[in-house]
């Protein structure tokens, strides 16, 4: 199985971890990434914020890039999927568009990348019972509530992933991994990520109610797959309700018995080495 | 001449603002709400009266995080984060200053590292972050941590092609 991949501007810098055990765990499964050519940032938040044309031309660059290479490309950041999808929503439906960006861009834009998310790749291309199999060292003890947030999932019909108000796909990942996959009702709500320089105190709001509703929950970590819900959890928390939260390729690294989780645990705000060893996981 | 509506109408460029039955579907679930001076639904009543005044120097159009849980939730698809994108869009456009100055210096600081490298540099954005709003102290030791610790660097690798990244941003951003 071979993939387009988009890193993205985040997992070369505060999402360090999340590149690396993307990359790790995808090798072990016998998948093979090929780096987008020359890609660029998708523009994020910032780019839908102030310009339309820019959200759109930005990723478009890079799904020209995928479409010449002709593989799914695998985007690992919830932000940078939303924005590719977006933009590619946007383009075969706004009257002139493709043509405008095509023009802009120099390359004519045609429509045909496919996008893909890790959790989907690894859950429908790879498989539960295939992970299942592979799995060395059972995450016993481990009780996550997973995390997915917005942008892997709305707007639904452009996002396209699974259903909005009810996601299960980590939850599915993280049994098969033996963990103990924890209910909860905030699965899907928002961490406020996007304001968290700016706003800050109204993001601690935010991520203070999560944090609360997930010990509510019986849970002993947060598992995500979005750099920038991991970041925002991980540093926002309060100090009362502070779980250890994790990428969901991290503790399938650590399941699947592969080098590197130790270095990358290292990395985060929250140090979660002390409950994977009270659990004799570490 | 269009009027408010209309304008906006034709930006979103989708489901028109008129299909909204005030339900409140999308207020209700609105993470920001507390803090926004008008409330999802009450944008579009503002904008079917034509309160461009208003509308365009308020908190509420910078506050919305782009979560989009109104729009999956609406019984009538009515697009209000884009709606919202369309107000800060005009805003920018009419040179208002913003109610919410933070965030947009916030998405100024980012897009000017895009800009330059084709890529974020995050210590370098929060740089310029922090000059346009003198806020130095504000999460320091979180970024000196960070640096430390490896996570970020000062030199990250940018993208090749730049001329074509200035050519986007010359077409498309009047930032
Ligand atoms: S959910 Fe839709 S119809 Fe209901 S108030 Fe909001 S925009 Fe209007
Ligand atoms: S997209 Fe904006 S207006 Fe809609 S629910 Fe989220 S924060 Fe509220």
């Amino acid at each position: 199985m071979e993939y387009s991949y988009y890193p993205g501007c985040s997992l070369h810098s505060t999402g360090k971890e999340y590149g690396l055990s993307v990359e790790v765990v995808s090798r072990a499964l016998g998948l093979k990434l090929h780096e987008l050519f020359d890609w660029s940032c998708c523009g994020a938040t910032s780019a839908h914020s102030t310009s339309f044309d820019l959200s759109v031309a930005l990723p478009a660059r890079n799904l020209i890039f995928a479409e010449k290479r002709g593989l799914d490309v695998m985007i690992p950041c919830a932000a940078c999927y939303n924005r590719f999808k977006m933009a590619q929503h946007h383009l075969a439906n706004a009257p002139g568009l493709r043509g405008k960006v095509s023009e802009t861009l120099g390359y004519e834009y045609r429509g045909t990348a496919v996008i893909r998310s890790p959790i989907d790749i690894f859950h429908q291309d790879v498989g539960l019972e295939t992970l299942e199999e592979k799995v060395r060292k059972r995450l016993a003890g481990l009780k996550p509530v997973s995390y997915y947030g917005c942008l892997w999932l709305r707007p639904a019909e452009i996002c396209d992933f699974e259903n909005p108000e009810n996601p299960v796909k980590l939850d599915e990942i993280m049994t098969s991994l033996g963990a103990e996959s924890r209910k909860w009702a905030f699965k899907t709500d928002c961490c406020g990520g996007s304001l968290t320089i700016s706003k800050t105190g109204q993001v601690e709001k935010m991520v203070g109610r999560l944090m609360r509703m997930a010990v509510e929950a019986g849970a002993n970590c947060v598992v995500t797959a979005c750099p920038l819900c991991l970041a925002n959890l991980d540093m926002r928390a309060p100090a009362e309700n502070r779980l250890p939260v994790f990428y969901f390729t991290e503790l399938m690294a650590l399941a699947l018995g592969l080098e590197g989780p130790e270095k990358w645990f290292k990395l985060h705000g929250t140090d979660p080495r002390p409950l994977l060893r009270s659990l004799d996981l570490l | 001449m269009k009027n408010f509506l209309e304008e906006v109408n034709a930006r979103i460029g989708g489901v028109a603002l008129q299909n909204c039955y005030h339900c409140m579907k999308c207020s209700s679930g609105c993470p920001m709400a507390e803090v926004m001076e008008y409330q999802s639904n009450e944008i579009i009543r503002m904008v079917q009266l034509g309160e461009r005044e208003k509308l365009l120097n308020s908190s509420a159009i910078w506050l919305c995080v782009s979560c989009e849980t109104c729009v999956t939730r609406c019984p009538n698809a009515v697009d209000i984060p884009r709606m919202i994108d369309v107000l800060r869009q005009m805003s920018l456009e009419a040179g208002i200053k913003p109610a919410e100055p933070e965030v947009v210096a916030f998405h100024r600081a980012f897009l000017d590292t895009v800009k330059l490298g084709g890529r974020v540099n995050e210590p370098l954005m929060m740089v310029s972050y922090k000059a346009r709003t003198g806020t130095w102290f504000k999460d320091l030791v979180m970024g000196l941590k960070m640096l430390l610790k490896g996570k970020l660097s000062l030199v990250s690798p940018r993208t090749r092609n730049r001329t074509v990244i200035h050519r986007i941003f010359k077409r498309t951003s009047k930032l």
